[in-house]
C-alpha cells in the first residue's frame, strides 16, 4: 500500500494513497463536520459543511470528496473555513422548521450538533421555510419535509441498499425535496416500512412513529395487566443509547430498566424465537417429507413480508405460515398467558420492543387478531423509543444492576438470541432440525457458512444422508436477488433465511442511529457472544417450551398452533 | 407519438431517457409529462418511478405541469441580468398578461426562466423553442410575440 505525505493544521501525517481528507483528519484526532457523508455510501459532497483549505487551491474543498496529495497542506480550522461552514448551516436552518426543543431528535440531530460545535448563535437569514403536511400516513415512519436538509442519504439507502427507490429527489437547486415519485404519501407507495431511511437521516426527516404516550398510559392505568417482550437484537443495541461502546450486551439492565419503568411482567421474545424454531423447524420437515412448496422462505422479518406481498407476491406459497416471533408472543399473551393468570385478555395490554419499525405496521396487520377485535400486540416501541422512554423517566440506565426475565416467556436459548443477526434463524433452525430427524448429538453447533455480513450466503447439511442446501440473504437488494433465482427454477435450496435489513435485526430501522456496517459487526459479536454465555443453545431443549407443549398447544403444527401461530400473507401489489 | 414510439427512436437504456422524454413532450398539445407518462417511462424502461419523476423535474427543459404551445425562456445568469433582463421580464408579464412560470389565457404561452444560452455577447436573450433571440428591446420583443400569434393558425 503506498503511503501519502501530507500536513494537517501543521501536523504531519501518513495515510494510504486514496484515503480522503475527512479520513485524514480524523487520523491526527480531528473531527471535520459533516451532514451528507456517511461511511458506507458513496461520496455525494452535497453538503458543503466539510469543506477545508487546501494550499493552492482557489476554493474550500469538501474532505469527503477530497483524495490526499503528496505534500498537501491542509487547514480545518481557519477563519474562512469557520465562516463558511457557519453560513452552509445558516442557509440550511433558514429553511428549516426549527421547534429543536419539541422535535423528536433533539440532542441527537446532526444539524443541531454541527450548529452548536460551531458556535452558531443567530441565523443572519430570513426563515423562508414553505411548511409542507408532515406525512404520517404510514403506521411505522414519519416523514417531515420541513426537517429536511437534502442531504440525500435515505435515498441512497433506499435505492442502494434496499434496491426499492420509494425516495428520490423531486426539482432541483433551492426547490428540490426529496420525497416518494409524485409527491405521494408513504402509505400509498409500495414503502416496506423498514425504517431504513430513518437510520441514516442525520436530522429529523424521517423518524419512526413514536408511540411511548400509549404505553405510558397503560402503565398507569390500574386495570391494566401491561406485559412486555423485547427482541433479540435490542440487548445488544440498547446500551449505546447511554453512552456505552458498541457491542455491549445489557440483557439484565434491560429487564431492570423495564422493571423501572412499571411494566407488570418482563418477557423475552427470545421465547417465542425458540418456539417458531420447532413450528417452523417441523413445517420445513413435512414440506420436504410431503412435496410442499420449496425453498421454504422464513417468515420473521415483517418488512420483507412486506417486500414480497408488493413486489413478488406469486412466491408468497414459499413464505413459512409461521407468525413472527413478536406476533406468536402476543397471541400467547392473549390467548393463553391471559387464561392462565385469569386475566381478561381485553385488559392486557402487550407491548414490544423491538429494533423494527415494520413490526408496527406488523402488529397494525388485521390478522394479528387472536379474537379479531383486539390486536395481539397493542403497542410496538422500537429500541430508540425505549431510550427516550427511559430518559423521560430519568431513568440511569448504566446504574441499574441486572435482572432476570419473569416466568415463563422468560427462559430462552442461544439459539434464539441469534436471530437478531443475519443468519441466525437459519442457525437456530438448524440445530434443531439436525437433531429432530438424526437423532443425533450435533458436534458443533456453530453453523459459520451462514455467519457474517456477505449478502448472500450458502450453506449445506447432511441430514443423515440427505444433503440439504441452504440460503441467507439480509437487504432486499440481495432479497429480490434469491427472489429472481428462484422464479428461474435456480434455486436448488430447501430454506432461505431472508431479513429486510442489512445485517439482521441487529441492524434494523428502529436501532439506535448511525447504521454502519462497522456498527453491524460489532452488535453481531456481540450475538454470538451472547449465544455462547447461555447454558442452553438449543431450541427444542428449551425446557419452558416443552412445558408449553405439553400443558397447552400439544404438537407442533398441531391444531391450537395453527389457530394461534400461524397466518397466510396475500398479494398487495401496487 | 407515444411513449413506446419514443423509446423505440431512441432506446430504453438509462442514458436515452432525457433524449426519449423530451420528444414525447414536445409532441403533446400542452408541452408536459403526465404522471401516468412518467410511471409508463419506469415501467417502459425498468427504472424506478421516483428516479423518472426526479428526472422530469429536474430539467428545465421538460415540465411535469401543463404548459403552453410555445415556451419563452428568459436567461436568468448574470451577463443577461446585468444587460437589464429584469426589465424584459417585466415587459413580457405585461404584455402576455402572465407571470413568470404561468402560461398565458389562451394557452399560447408558457414563461419562464433559463439557465445560460450560451450567447452573453447578444444579452440579454431568450429562446422560444429551438429558436434563440438576442439583443433584445421592447420593440423586438412586440415583434416577436406577434410573429408567434400569427404563426399558431399555420
Amino acid at each position: 500500500m503506498n503511503m501519502v505525505n501530507l500536513t494537517i493544521n501543521n501536523r504531519a501525517v501518513s495515510v494510504p494513497e486514496g484515503t480522503s481528507i475527512l479520513h485524514a483528519a480524523k487520523e491526527t484526532g480531528i473531527t471535520i463536520p459533516n451532514l451528507c457523508y456517511h461511511p458506507d455510501q458513496e461520496v455525494k459532497a452535497n453538503c458543503r459543511v466539510c469543506v477545508v483549505e487546501v494550499e493552492g487551491a482557489k476554493t474550500l474543498q469538501a474532505a469527503c470528496a477530497t483524495s490526499v496529495k503528496e505534500g498537501m497542506v491542509v487547514r480545518t480550522n481557519t477563519k474562512k473555513v469557520r465562516d463558511s461552514r457557519k453560513v452552509v448551516i445558516e442557509l440550511l436552518l433558514a429553511n428549516h422548521d426549527m421547534n429543536c426543543p419539541s422535535c423528536s431528535k433533539n440532542n441527537h440531530c446532526g444539524l443541531q450538533e454541527i450548529a452548536a460545535n460551531l458556535g452558531v448563535r443567530e441565523s443572519r437569514f430570513q426563515n423562508v421555510l414553505e411548511e409542507q403536511e408532515i406525512d404520517t400516513s404510514s403506521p411505522s415512519i414519519v416523514r417531515n419535509q420541513n426537517k429536511c436538509i437534502k442531504c440525500g442519504r435515505c435515498i441512497q439507502m433506499c435505492n442502494q441498499v434496499q434496491g426499492l427507490a420509494i425516495l428520490d429527489y423531486i426539482g432541483r437547486s433551492d426547490s428540490a425535496q426529496v420525497k416518494p415519485a409524485f409527491g405521494w404519501y408513504l402509505a400509498d407507495v409500495a414503502c416496506v416500512a423498514c425504517g431504513q431511511c430513518s437510520v441514516v437521516c442525520p436530522v429529523a426527516a424521517i423518524t419512526e412513529k413514536e408511540d411511548i404516550e400509549q404505553v405510558w398510559e397503560a402503565i398507569n392505568n390500574p386495570n391494566k395487566t401491561v406485559v412486555v417482550q423485547t427482541a433479540p437484537a435490542v440487548r445488544v443495541s440498547l446500551g449505546e443509547e447511554f453512552g456505552m461502546e458498541p457491542g455491549e450486551i445489557v440483557t439484565g439492565k434491560l429487564v431492570a430498566s423495564l422493571r423501572t419503568l412499571g411494566f407488570d411482567k418482563i418477557f423475552d421474545t427470545d421465547f417465542t424465537a425458540d418456539l417458531t424454531i420447532i413450528e417452523e423447524g417441523h413445517e420445513l420437515l413435512q414440506r420436504i417429507q410431503e412435496g410442499g412448496t420449496l425453498p421454504m422462505l422464513t417468515s420473521c422479518s415483517p418488512g420483507w413480508i412486506n417486500f414480497i406481498e408488493q413486489y413478488y407476491p406469486e412466491l408468497l406459497a414459499h413464505v413459512s405460515s409461521c407468525k413472527s416471533p413478536q406476533q406468536m408472543f402476543g397471541a400467547l399473551a392473549k390467548g393463553y398467558y391471559a387464561q392462565k393468570i385469569g386475566v381478561d385478555p381485553q385488559d392486557i395490554f402487550s407491548v414490544s420492543i423491538m429494533p423494527c419499525t415494520a413490526k408496527k405496521f406488523e402488529a397494525d396487520r388485521d390478522e394479528m387478531s387472536v379474537d379479531g377485535e383486539n390486536p395481539d400486540v397493542d403497542v410496538v416501541l422500537t429500541t430508540r423509543e425505549l431510550a427516550k422512554m427511559l430518559r423521560q423517566a430519568g431513568v440511569d440506565f448504566n446504574k441499574l444492576e441486572e435482572e432476570e426475565y419473569d416466568a415463563p416467556f422468560g427462559l430462552s436459548t442461544g439459539a434464539a438470541v441469534i436471530f437478531g443477526a443475519t443468519g441466525g434463524v437459519m442457525e437456530a433452525a438448524l440445530r434443531t432440525v439436525y437433531e429432530v430427524v438424526t437423532g443425533k448429538t450435533l458436534e458443533s453447533l456453530d453453523f459459520k457458512a451462514v455467519r457474517g455480513l456477505e449478502g448472500i450466503k450458502e450453506a449445506e447439511v447432511d441430514l443423515d444422508g440427505t444433503i440439504v442446501k441452504v440460503a441467507v440473504a439480509h437487504s432486499l437488494s440481495n432479497a429480490r436477488k434469491v427472489m429472481e433465482l428462484i422464479k428461474s427454477g435456480k434455486a436448488e435450496y430447501a430454506f432461505i433465511e431472508i431479513m429486510c435489513c442489512p445485517g439482521g435485526c441487529i441492524g434494523g430501522g428502529g436501532q439506535p442511529f448511525g447504521g454502519t456496517d462497522e456498527l453491524r459487526l460489532k452488535r453481531i459479536e456481540a450475538t454470538y457472544r451472547a449465544d455462547t454465555e447461555l447454558p442452553i443453545r438449543k431450541s427444542h431443549e428449551n425446557p419452558a417450551i416443552k412445558k408449553l407443549y405439553e400443558e397447552f398447544l400439544g404438537e407442533p403444527l398441531g391444531e391450537i398452533s395453527h389457530h394461534l401461530l400461524h397466518t397466510h400473507y396475500h398479494s398487495r401489489k401496487h | 407519438m407515444q411513449v413506446k414510439d419514443a423509446l423505440d427512436k431512441y432506446g430504453r437504456s438509462p442514458d436515452k431517457l432525457i433524449g426519449a422524454m423530451l420528444a414525447y413532450q414536445n409532441s403533446t398539445p400542452c408541452n408536459y409529462l403526465t404522471e401516468d407518462d412518467i410511471r409508463e417511462f419506469a415501467k417502459e424502461t425498468g427504472l424506478p418511478e421516483s428516479r423518472v419523476h426526479s428526472v422530469a423535474s429536474f430539467y428545465s427543459l421538460l415540465s411535469t405541469k401543463p404548459r403552453g404551445k410555445y415556451i419563452v425562456q428568459v436567461c436568468y445568469d448574470v451577463p443577461c441580468y446585468v444587460n437589464d433582463s429584469l426589465n424584459l421580464v417585466k415587459e413580457l408579464e405585461r404584455m402576455l398578461k402572465a407571470k413568470m412560470g404561468e402560461t398565458t389565457e389562451d394557452g399560447l404561452f408558457t414563461l419562464e426562466y433559463s439557465s445560460c444560452l450560451g450567447c452573453c455577447d447578444k444579452a440579454p436573450a431568450m429562446q422560444i423553442g429551438e429558436n434563440l433571440y438576442g439583443s433584445l428591446t421592447k420593440e423586438k420583443l412586440s415583434d416577436i410575440l406577434t410573429e408567434y400569434r400569427r404563426k399558431r393558425h399555420e
